[in-house]
């Protein structure tokens, strides 16, 4: 399998009032293309940091991050905003939906973005709000669905556009144990039924398990 | 759904929030809109000038008169069309209270002179027929209920006696800038009886009312007419109408300049208040600015977010505003005697005013919150706990 996500040498640090904090020590990581991988590591660690870098959300401070034959790291502000609207479906801990949106319209918000029809816009959320199983609800409001609706919702919006890649973080950290593994069963899905490439970022042993790959981060450290 | 939806319900998110901010800021507006209506009232004489009127006085005070023989003298000035006059006579109707001015005029000219003043061929002539007719403005006919053939008694205190004038006509204002309060009646029976009772006082007039045939001469026949008065018992200062009107407000030019200060102050308050709601508005949704910018939304879509709810709340209240200022002038001129404010309206200079800048305080409100919002970083943004 070629690699869609090409790591090489990422360095990332962060300032704190007049303190310089490295956060990731020459990173490499290839993810080949329909991977799920799982990233570990304790708090600190620099695990979140290598998946902003890798959705081109944060930039580094040393070395190239190539998804699907693009340097992000070369990209502009706005070049990296076009960018993450057609190659990045973010999965965010707390779900992160507009509370004054439906959940029809949460999904909707990313293909608001592309030249898309209404008409095809319908489609596409219906379609994603069917892989997730909530196509009863796409009328509710966020604050009418129990938190693992909320992460469906939220993994819809992830896959409307229909992706390059799917970033995870700590998709479960905010759920229950059933719910978790409703949320670990539907990436699961996601990838081998969608072919979807995914990265995980987890403090969750039995999450890990679901991915194909597990790294573990350490002090900046891949091991 | 459309981005403009979000918009919309997110300033309808916090609604009591939203609703006082609207409401505070109409009240601003309509506060503006009242200060700006009572400014212009106040120079409602002056706006309502015509170019090509010049007022003849004497050139020590207006309360000094001048001679009636000066007239024929300026009407034979190349390029005056009209020679009018008028003299104030104070007076009081009922009890000091009632105030309106009233005014003895030259009965055949003061229309030629005043065309703004509309009166019915009939009535004119009715008027003209009869030595104490008088003609009333349509707003003080309403106000007292003047009706035609009504006897309007008077005590005089600058020409003493009792006075009775009979009302002959009603005069309609042209339109809502000129004054519909006036009095007028014959100087011709002023002047018999001063001449009758107070012999010194005969003959005196204690204005012109000159209409010339083109305005760009105004400063020439000026001259000319002052000129001619030289070293005369009475000496005469001329000028254009708009002067001599302003020459009336000149007194009071502090507190009007005041006035203009606090409905300008007024527009930096509505401003404040909208900023602060955008800050707060902006500050709470700084990880949703951040989740939008993860899902690939631009910058100038969170300009567009934030500015976008910042003028539908400046549009909203500035709206609600200028619809109430309408009947809150409008209750005002009922409640204050209108002798007080003859013209009192709402300019459309002020609608626009208000409108505009209920429109420029919504995109400045907008400015540090997009400047924040721009500035945090999506990383810095999610992590954000509001």
């Amino acid at each position: 399998m070629p690699s869609i996500i090409e790591v090489q040498s990422v360095s990332k640090s962060y300032w704190r009032d007049s303190f310089e904090v490295p956060v990731l020590n020459s990173i490499t990581l290839s993810v080949p293309e329909g991977e799920f991988l799982g990233l570990m590591g304790p708090s600190g660690s620099g695990k979140t940091t290598l998946l902003n870098l890798i959705a081109g959300i944060d930039k580094p401070n040393g070395g190239s991050i190539t998804v699907a034959g693009t340097n992000i790291a070369a990209l502009s502000e706005s070049q990296l905003a076009k960018w993450r609207s057609t190659h990045v479906g973010f999965i965010f801990q707390f779900y992160n939906l507009l509370p004054v949106l439906t959940a029809y319209e949460n999904v909707e918000l990313p293909l608001l973005l592309t030249s898309l029809s209404k008409a095809n816009r319908r489609k596409h959320v219906e379609a994603a709000l069917s892989v997730v199983g909530l196509s009863d609800r796409m009328d509710h409001y966020p604050k009418q669905l129990s938190g693992g609706q909320e992460q469906r919702v939220a993994i819809a919006r992830a896959i409307a556009t229909d992706p390059t890649i799917l970033v995870a973080d700590e998709p479960t950290g905010d759920l229950d144990k059933h719910s978790a593994e409703e949320i670990l069963t539907l990436l699961e899905r996601l990838n081998k039924e969608f072919k979807k490439t995914i990265v995980m970022v987890t403090h969750d042993p039995r999450a890990a398990e679901r991915a194909h790959v597990v790294r573990h981060l350490d002090k900046g450290e891949l091991k | 759904m459309k981005v403009l939806k979000l918009i919309w319900k997110n300033s309808m998110r916090h609604k009591l929030r939203t609703s006082l901010t609207i409401f505070g800021i109409a009240i601003a507006v309509i506060a503006f809109g009242f200060l700006r209506t009572v400014v212009t009232a106040w120079y409602a004489g002056v706006e309502a000038s015509a170019a090509n009127r010049l007022v003849t006085r004497n050139s020590v005070s207006f309360i000094f008169p001048l001679p009636y023989a000066y007239r024929d003298r300026i009407a034979r000035i190349p390029g005056v069309e009209t020679v009018s006059f008028a003299n104030w006579f104070g007076g009081v109707y009922i009890d000091k209270n009632r105030f309106f001015a009233r005014m003895a005029v030259d009965a055949g000219t003061i229309l030629d002179a005043y065309p703004e003043f509309r009166v019915s061929p009939e009535q004119f002539d009715a008027f003209l027929k009869e030595r104490n007719a008088c003609i009333v403005g349509a707003d003080l006919a309403r106000q007292y209920g003047f009706k035609i053939g009504d006897i309007i008694p008077m005590d005089g205190d600058i020409y003493p006696g009792k006075w009775e004038f009979v009302v002959r006509a009603i005069y309609q204002p042209r339109d809502e800038k000129i004054d519909g309060t006036q009095f007028f009646f014959h100087w011709t029976y002023l002047n018999e009886r001063m001449r009758a009772e107070m012999p010194g006082r005969a003959g005196e007039v204690g204005w012109y009312i000159i209409k010339i045939a083109d305005p760009a001469d105004a400063a020439s026949i000026s001259g000319q007419i002052d000129e001619m008065f030289v070293n005369s018992r009475a000496e005469t200062k001329t000028e254009t109408e708009a002067a001599f009107q302003q020459s009336f407000i000149q007194g009071t030019s502090l507190i009007i300049n005041l006035f203009n200060f606090i409905s300008f102050v007024i527009i930096g308050i509505i401003m404040l208040v909208l900023g602060n709601t955008m800050i707060m508005s902006a500050r709470e949704r700084t990880k949703e600015y951040a989740v939008l910018k993860t899902l690939g939304f631009s910058g100038q879509h969170i300009v567009g977010l934030i500015a976008g709810e910042s003028m539908i709340i400046s549009v909203l209240a500035g709206g609600l505003g200028l619809l109430l200022t309408y009947p809150v002038v409008g209750a005002f001129s009922l409640v204050v005697p209108k002798s007080w404010f003859p013209v009192f309206y709402i300019e459309p200079s002020t609608i626009v005013l208000a409108g505009t800048a209920a429109l420029l305080v919504g995109i400045a409100a907008a400015f540090f919150p997009i400047q924040r919002a721009l500035r945090t970083t999506i990383v810095d943004g999610l992590r954000f706990v509001g």
